[in-house]
């Protein structure tokens, strides 16, 4: 008979952790489904008594929560497009094409991750006052449609990567953009993925721009729209936590289909 | 800056061709290439970045250009009680978080780094709070911590123990706040030392353990050292993350009680997007900004002397 190997004893660590750490995301879940009455309890009950869907009901038919999802969707969609287009094709540069003036763009466009975001957003709040596209999707997809973490990333991925195939194929007498598009891309799947998770991550969870650039509820995100359905309905914990729950779901489920590629591109990032 | 945007010329890439005029192919390949993604970030920061000091002399509204008031923004700034309490309440978020997060950090990756089962499982668990956004943990956590109607009031209640007023409190809430700050954030730092871990040689670890090294004296001479660099790193991001705390106050406490949990970049939006005075709001991000510079230049500085950074 096979040997039966104990758990390890550190179990009895990590499990208590693990559990505290999670736990106030399973109470989220299990929080949404009670009725108002049994979340005004005090102290609030952890199990609920069945399943209500009262707070769903709230937040999807009594608030704009659907258009907010749907803005949070084209807005976070848009982002990742273009920083998976303009990223990679600034980092393949970079890494491969010597041309005028390309270590010291990289070495300003690095830089600028230094730049908190709270010096330049009163100005790019009055660039976009200035051109009348406050309080428009367009005004969040447009500051981000580049990022320095994204060419940061993309440019030591294409560093790291050899280049014999590339060459073989210039020879050939492929233009670089077609080696571009027909040989290096197809190879940078796993470098897009990350980056595209942690993109949309990012994206969908910004709350301090939509905050200050957005007015009109129509126009609101989903974190947005979700602090302003908050302090409407301050009592009504079922809808608040039903809310959290719709607008925590799409960045849960990216990471846990994505979480390898995420956790590459943090460390990725950080040992470059 | 090089500026020549280069038209989508193709028929200049072929092989056989002088030197300049391959020299001229990757510079207008290069440029439309990198130039897009260059221009869009360096345009959003540069720009604004020269701007806002130009701002942090005047007393624009955000409406209005402004008049040129000198120096008065960064006088009335001195003499502001809130701005000396949101570097306080800022101030007591880095002091906590940074050694919180870095300690818990590496104690939870240096007990992954084992053939532990379920590893994966684990760190799913300690990265599930950072990649939630700030609303949900702010509206969740803002519940649970919750004076009235929270359940840790109730577990307190039900361990026989007094209520307290957590994020109601003055003297609390900034403490709560970096408690939710920090289980949102320590699985990052779990996450990077892990992967550092990982990478340190594992023939040192056995001579150590051949040596009869015991489990402390490997963790204090090998891994801590080995995962120095590390450690430089997520003390830097950790500083510069936790000085634009915002979000998390925005959905719990909006600054109160009296002003108790008013942070710095939070206050920056109140003087600009709330109460309109946008100057002042550009001076206080410049001293901010400033101020985080020389922090991290310093702590370079003496990480260098030390010869952590080698």
């Amino acid at each position: 008979m096979k040997k039966l190997r104990l758990p390890s004893k550190w179990h009895l660590v990590l499990l208590p952790m693990s559990v505290v750490t999670v736990l106030p995301f399973v109470w989220m879940i299990l929080s949404s489904v009670m009725t108002q009455g049994e979340l005004n309890r005090f102290p609030p009950p952890f199990w609920p008594e069945g399943i209500d869907l009262g707070g769903y009901r709230t937040v999807l038919n009594g608030s704009n929560f659907p258009r907010w999802f749907l803005n949070s969707v084209i807005v976070s969609g848009a982002i990742v497009l273009a920083q998976l287009a303009l990223c990679s094709l600034a980092g393949y540069a970079f890494a491969r094409i010597r041309f005028v003036g390309s270590r010291i763009t990289l070495v300003l466009v690095i830089a600028t991750a230094l730049i908190p975001f709270q010096l330049t957003v009163i100005p790019t709040f009055l660039i976009f006052n200035k051109v009348g596209l406050t309080d428009t999707l367009g005004a969040l997809i447009v500051p981000q449609l580049s990022s320095a973490v994204g060419i940061f990333l993309m440019t030591s991925f294409f560093q790291s990567f050899p280049r014999e195939l590339e060459e073989a194929a210039r020879i050939d007498g492929c233009s670089r953009f077609a080696v571009f598009f027909k040989v290096v891309l197809p190879v940078a799947r796993p470098a897009l993925a990350a980056l595209a998770v942690i993109t949309f991550i990012t994206a969908w969870n910004d709350l301090f721009w939509p905050v200050v650039v957005i007015n009109s509820d129509a126009n609101y995100t989903v974190q947005v729209g979700l602090t302003s359905f908050q302090g409407q309905h301050r009592a009504d914990w079922p809808a608040i936590m039903a809310g959290t729950v719709l607008t925590t779901l799409p960045v849960l489920a990216v990471f846990l289909f994505g979480q390898r590629r995420f956790v590459q591109a943090l460390t990725g990032a950080v040992k470059g | 800056m090089n500026s020549t945007a280069p038209a989508l010329s193709q028929a200049a890439a072929g092989h056989r061709q002088p030197r300049d005029r391959r020299k001229l192919a990757d510079n207008v390949a290069g440029w439309s290439f990198a130039g897009p993604a260059s221009l869009i970030i360096l345009g959003f920061s540069l720009i604004p970045m020269v701007w806002a000091l130009a701002l942090s002399f005047t007393d624009s509204d955000l409406q209005s250009p402004g008049q040129n008031v000198g120096l008065a923004n960064y006088r009335a700034l001195v003499a502001d009680p809130v701005f000396f309490q949101a570097l306080r309440n800022t101030g007591l978020l880095v002091v906590l978080y940074i050694p919180a997060s870095l300690i818990a950090g590496l104690l939870v990756a240096v007990l992954l780094n084992r053939k532990v089962r379920g590893i994966g499982f684990y760190r799913t668990c300690f990265l599930v709070p950072y990649i939630a956004s700030a609303t949900s943990a702010g509206l969740l956590m803002g519940y649970i911590f919750d004076r009235d109607f929270g359940m840790m009031n109730g577990l307190l209640v039900k361990l026989g123990l007094p209520m307290q007023g957590l994020l109601s409190s003055p003297s609390q809430a900034m403490y709560v706040l970096t408690l939710i700050f920090f289980w949102t954030r320590f699985g990052f730092a779990v996450v990077i030392y892990l992967a550092a871990i990982q990478e340190i040689n594992k023939e040192i670890l056995e001579a150590a353990s051949i040596d009869g090294a015991s489990r402390w004296t490997t963790f204090r001479h090998i891994i801590v050292p080995s995962v120095r660099p590390m450690t430089v790193f997520l003390t830097v991001w950790g500083v510069i993350d936790a000085l634009q705390f915002f979000d998390l106050v925005m959905t719990t406490t909006k600054g109160g009680p009296a002003n108790a949990t008013v942070t710095i970049v939070y206050y920056i939006w109140q003087l600009a997007f709330t109460y309109f005075t946008a100057g002042y709001g550009a001076a206080v991000a410049y001293v901010l900004f400033v101020g985080t510079l020389v922090l991290i230049v310093a702590g370079f500085l003496i990480a260098r002397r030390k010869g952590v950074m080698a």
